[in-house]
């Protein structure tokens, strides 16, 4: 029964992470953001973005064959929409579209061998620049080539995969709201790892099922809704900002104390950007508890002293209590 | 003299062995790490075990709760005598001194009364509060869905789980100052053979 009841939470928690962000095609934004983003940012390419998105900011488009010389109305293909808000929050906002996209395509209707374009990586604009440096790009894409993902990278795999460019917000160093990180981050990976239309442009694999898949996890939603997947599928890093090294399923960390323990990894990976500070108020990991909160790791060396000191005291007693009935017994005889 | 019956024995021995491996499981739980996992039951194994032995324990509580109502054990954990306090006191002195100079206990077992006043006390606090709370608490911690939020500012479930943490160390307390105050019959194994046999044997 326990079991039912924590799958329909699991399963009502999965739908709802379905419906945030996928960080490759759909939106991610609070009320606010969307706000403060669409007010706030103005691109100095917006004329020049404009003559995109006219057509690909909506799921329809017009324009007029000029053999029928009639106006003609169609569906935009999904993976060519591009919401003007989100890419406007994203981390290339300031970005004309051709700067890494054809000039060409300025001309309409765009050229067939447009579609053969060469796309950009990240590594291609982020590698070898001073700028980026502190972010050790290099060593991203040197993690990213020993992940697992990066086999796949015949079959299409690409950094896009992940972080799609149009839409694409660092959330981890900048969000103060470590659950929609949480939310934001998972649903990269939810994108294609719950999404079977995504995955199996990847894998001959039939299914997916990640609940049956983490059916030896206690508390699935609980987890689910505070750690990124990340946590556990990637091999930590210390000087990159977020590990890339995917690894196989096999290698996924499955030891509880991994995270419920003193020296949590979790220090080393979802609270890496937060307060260096290892204890608050008595709390090893004090950090943490701005967040949540975690069995073995939250530990309060103040309560732990307390209850040795309440222990030893309570044996003391009982000791010297054996001795008087010792000595009684003794005088007795 | 017959003074624990079938039933109390029964609920006894469960809730005995439950509260052991809940104390075992608790610790490990609390204070595995990576480098002391073989000394301690594993942190899965111990969620496991932990999570098994309270629902029992819960329902031999709630076997307890409704057998005290439905017999006449639930007599025992009734006070509210005006002279509650005192014999509380009398109680006291004749365990840290009244006993070693070989004075009469001064509220011996009878059929009417099974405790002594510090005795009961003593189980009141530990099953009509302790157990209740770690009880509540533990369900908020088993089920964090339900567990609020915040309280005040502050996670609900640090709350929960300092509750939780906080009566099990109380009850582990009670436990063995119970275990010792049980060498303290006739004979050192006499009280423990009582709730076996069933039988109290005099001082």
């Amino acid at each position: 029964m326990k079991l039912f009841i924590f799958r329909i939470i699991i399963l009502l928690n999965l739908i709802n992470l379905l419906s945030l962000p996928t960080a490759g095609s759909t939106r991610f934004n609070t009320d606010n953001e969307k706000v403060k983003d669409t007010i706030s940012f103005v691109s100095r390419f917006d004329a020049d973005n404009n003559r995109c998105f006219k057509c690909h900011g909506q799921e329809k488009y017009e324009y007029t064959n000029e053999t029928l010389g009639k106006q003609v109305t169609a569906m935009m293909c999904s993976e060519r929409i591009i919401h003007k808000n989100e890419f406007y929050s994203s981390n290339h906002r300031s970005f004309s579209c051709t700067d890494c996209h054809s000039e060409k395509y300025v001309k309409f209707p765009h050229s067939g061998e447009l579609r053969m374009e060469q796309k950009y990586i990240c590594i291609d604009c982020h590698g070898g620049d001073e700028k980026f440096a502190k972010y050790h790009f290099e060593e991203i894409e040197a993690e990213y080539q020993k992940s697992t993902h990066f086999k796949m990278e015949g079959e299409g795999f690409s950094c896009w995969k992940c972080h799609n460019p149009h839409t694409y917000k660092i959330s981890v160093r900048n969000s103060k709201n470590l659950k929609e990180t949480i939310a934001y981050d998972n649903a990269i990976c939810l994108n294609c790892h719950s999404n079977f239309s995504h995955f199996q442009l990847l894998t001959e694999r039939k299914e997916i099922n990640i609940i049956q898949k983490h059916d030896w996890l206690p508390n699935q939603t609980s987890h689910f809704a505070n750690v990124r997947c990340i946590e556990c599928h990637t091999q930590i890093n210390n000087n990159i900002p977020v590990s890339h090294l995917i690894q196989p399923k096999d290698q996924a960390v499955k030891l509880c104390n991994e995270c419920h323990s003193k020296n949590s990894i979790l220090m080393a990976s979802l609270y890496k950007f937060e307060s260096k500070e290892q204890r608050r108020y008595g709390f090893f990991n004090g950090i943490i508890l701005n967040a949540s909160y975690v069995i073995g790791a939250n530990r309060n060396e103040y309560l732990n002293l307390l209850s040795l000191i309440i222990f030893v005291c309570v044996i003391a007693i009982i000791v010297i209590h054996i001795i008087f009935r010792i000595r009684k017994n003794n005088k007795t005889y | 003299m017959y003074l624990y019956s079938k039933w109390i024995r029964v609920w006894h021995l469960i809730n005995a062995a439950m509260f052991l491996i809940l104390i075992v499981t608790g610790i490990s739980m609390q204070y595995t790490d990576k480098e002391n996992a073989s000394y301690v039951v594993g942190f899965t194994k111990a969620v496991k075990w932990h999570n098994f032995a309270a629902i029992i324990l819960v329902l031999n509580y709630i076997i307890f709760v409704t057998g005290n109502l439905l017999t006449n054990n639930g007599r025992y954990y009734r006070t509210g005598r005006k002279d509650f306090l005192s014999n509380l006191t009398k109680q006291f002195n004749y365990y840290s001194r009244g006993m070693f100079k070989g004075e009469k206990h001064p509220f011996p077992v009878t059929e009417e009364r099974k405790f002594n006043p510090l005795q009961k006390l003593t189980y009141i606090l530990a099953m009509y509060v302790a157990f209740p709370l770690l009880i509540i608490s533990g369900i908020g911690l088993l089920l964090p869905e339900i567990t609020i939020k915040t309280f005040f500012g502050i996670s609900g479930l640090i709350l929960t789980d300092i509750l939780h943490i906080t009566m099990g160390f109380f009850l582990s307390i009670f436990m063995v100052i119970h275990i010792y105050t049980c060498t303290l019959g006739a004979k050192p194994t006499s009280l423990f053979w009582g709730m076996i046999s069933g039988y109290h044997r005099e001082e």
